[in-house]
């Protein structure tokens, strides 16, 4: 049940965005929480085509209890990220102050989780519960 | 009852008004309700899908393109609406900011203060304002078991939490300073080392250490390119600049600083200053050093307390209550 997109290039990240919006309808999100989570992972797909040259974006349901929710999971063997407080800071990213990039992910799932080695990759895990 | 629950009705509410008559009432009422939806942190992209949810319950007909148009919307509207939550989150974080500026002000205040001497042939008065929080001004008094006195004043080139800092280290050279080097270029020697060696090459320290002797009336003074202070003669009611030559603490550290003296009769007067006393900023540009005698003159004949504080609210008033600079005027007056 769980499914992946390969990210290779920018096209990718269209299939990814689908693969989760597919998910989400499905387990009953509205369109205001499918837009949340297609747009972290158009974060965190992006990231990876511009960061780590190739990886990959895999969507996972979840339940716990009576709660059920969908994970992004993104992950890739790039060259990692050398300081996670920095990137976490609001107004760090490239782009300067738009709110968007990780914090943003951050903000716009329930949970989220990033682990990453300097030359080893990087591998973030985000929870969207449904309400 | 939480506007969450009730925002659909209302907003629908509204659009229903505005749809059959296109009144100002409802344009109104709209405002009304984003103030309402930014105060219970609804998001824009939450206020497109509420205006799509609610035009699809009044206009049933509406053709398809225009409801797919939406999506496109509230797709768009994403970005703003996380731009929108990072200011929010940075607004706390600024808030946050504040306070602990507050907090280190006043440990500021507590950490710097320094008790006024008391003694018979004198009369002593001091006053000190910062521009913003934090002061980058310093004054210090020291009685002497001789029973000399010794006043500093140093002003920090520089602002803020920075020279706040500065100025704690400062404060602490000071009091751990030998009884035995009282005179006032021993203490600016002393504290050029000190600062030469522990601060930042950019922030220069400009200081007037000066000592008072209350058996011969003499006050011996030297400067770190501090601003010239002032000697009032009660007798002539003339004022002379206390000139001192002295390079700014910092800058180099073999620097030697010269010693002045002046005698004091009674009446006579000691102005010491920071330079936001003399570069105080008025519509017409900046302070005449007349206009700065006349505001003392016309004080002269109060004590040294009344004089520093009536003198800082005539200028205050000047420069329409907006301080640029930090403000610290000393007054030493021999009594008798
Ligand atoms: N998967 C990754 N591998 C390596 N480095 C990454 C990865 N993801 C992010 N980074 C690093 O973390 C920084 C912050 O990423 P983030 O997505 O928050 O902002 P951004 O990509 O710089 O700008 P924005 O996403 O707002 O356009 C990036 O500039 C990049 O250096
Ligand atoms: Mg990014």
């Amino acid at each position: 049940m769980d499914s992946s997109v390969k990210i290779i290039n920018e096209w990718d990240i269209v299939a990814a965005r689908q693969l989760g919006r597919n998910v989400a309808k499905e387990l009953g999100f509205g369109t205001v929480d499918q837009a949340r989570i297609t747009t972290a992972i158009s974060e965190l797909a992006r990231n990876i085509y511009l960061y780590a040259g190739q990886g990959e974006i895999t969507i996972e349901k979840v339940e716990n209890g009576a709660k059920k929710g969908m994970t992004i999971i993104s992950r890739d063997q790039g060259p990692g990220i050398p300081d996670l407080r920095k990137v976490m800071e609001d107004g760090f990213s490239t782009s300067g102050g738009l709110g968007a990039g990780l914090p943003g992910v951050k903000r716009l799932m329930d949970e989220f989780s990033i682990e990453s080695e300097p030359g080893k990759g990087t591998l973030i895990q985000s929870v969207k519960w449904l309400r | 009852m939480n506007f969450r629950d009730t925002m659909l009705d209302e907003y629908k509410e509204i659009l229903k008004t505005y749809i059959n008559d296109q009144t100002e009432q409802a344009l109104y009422m709209s405002q009304k309700f984003s103030k309402k939806s930014i105060e219970y942190k609804i998001s824009p992209e939450e206020m497109i899908s509420l205006h799509k949810t609610s035009i699809m319950e009044i206009e049933p007909d509406l053709p398809e393109s225009l409801l797919l148009s939406l999506d496109i919307l509230l797709e768009v509207m994403m970005s703003y609406g996380l731009a929108y939550r990072e200011h929010q989150s940075l607004r706390t974080i600024q808030r946050e900011l504040i306070n602990e500026i507050e907090v280190a002000a006043s440990m500021q205040q507590t950490l710097l203060g320094t008790q006024i001497p008391k003694i018979p042939s004198m009369d002593i008065g001091a006053i000190s304002v910062p521009a913003k929080q934090m002061s980058g001004d310093y004054y210090h008094f020291v009685s002497h078991e001789n029973g000399a006195i010794s006043v500093a004043i140093a002003d920090i080139i520089g602002k803020g939490i920075p020279a706040a800092l500065c100025m704690s280290m400062i404060k602490y050279s000071m009091d751990s300073m030998p009884e035995d080097s009282q005179a006032p270029g021993d203490v600016l020697e002393r504290l050029n080392r000190v600062v030469e060696q522990n601060v930042d090459p950019t922030m220069f320290i400009t200081m007037f250490s000066g000592l008072y002797n209350p058996e011969t009336h003499l006050f011996s003074y030297s400067s770190a390119g501090h601003e010239p202070g002032f000697f009032y003669h009660a007798e002539t009611g003339e004022f002379e600049e206390l000139q001192a030559k002295g390079l700014l603490l910092g800058v180099d550290k073999r620097a030697k600083y010269r010693e002045y003296e002046r005698k004091l009769k009674i009446g006579d007067i000691i102005l010491l200053m920071s330079d936001g006393v003399t570069e105080c900023r008025t519509e017409e540009g900046f302070l005449e050093v007349e206009t700065l005698i006349g505001y003392i003159k016309k004080y002269i004949h109060l004590g040294a307390q009344d004089i520093a504080d009536k003198v800082y609210k005539e200028l205050e008033y000047l420069q329409d209550f907006q301080l640029r600079d930090d403000f610290t005027l000393i007054i030493l007056k021999r009594t008798s």
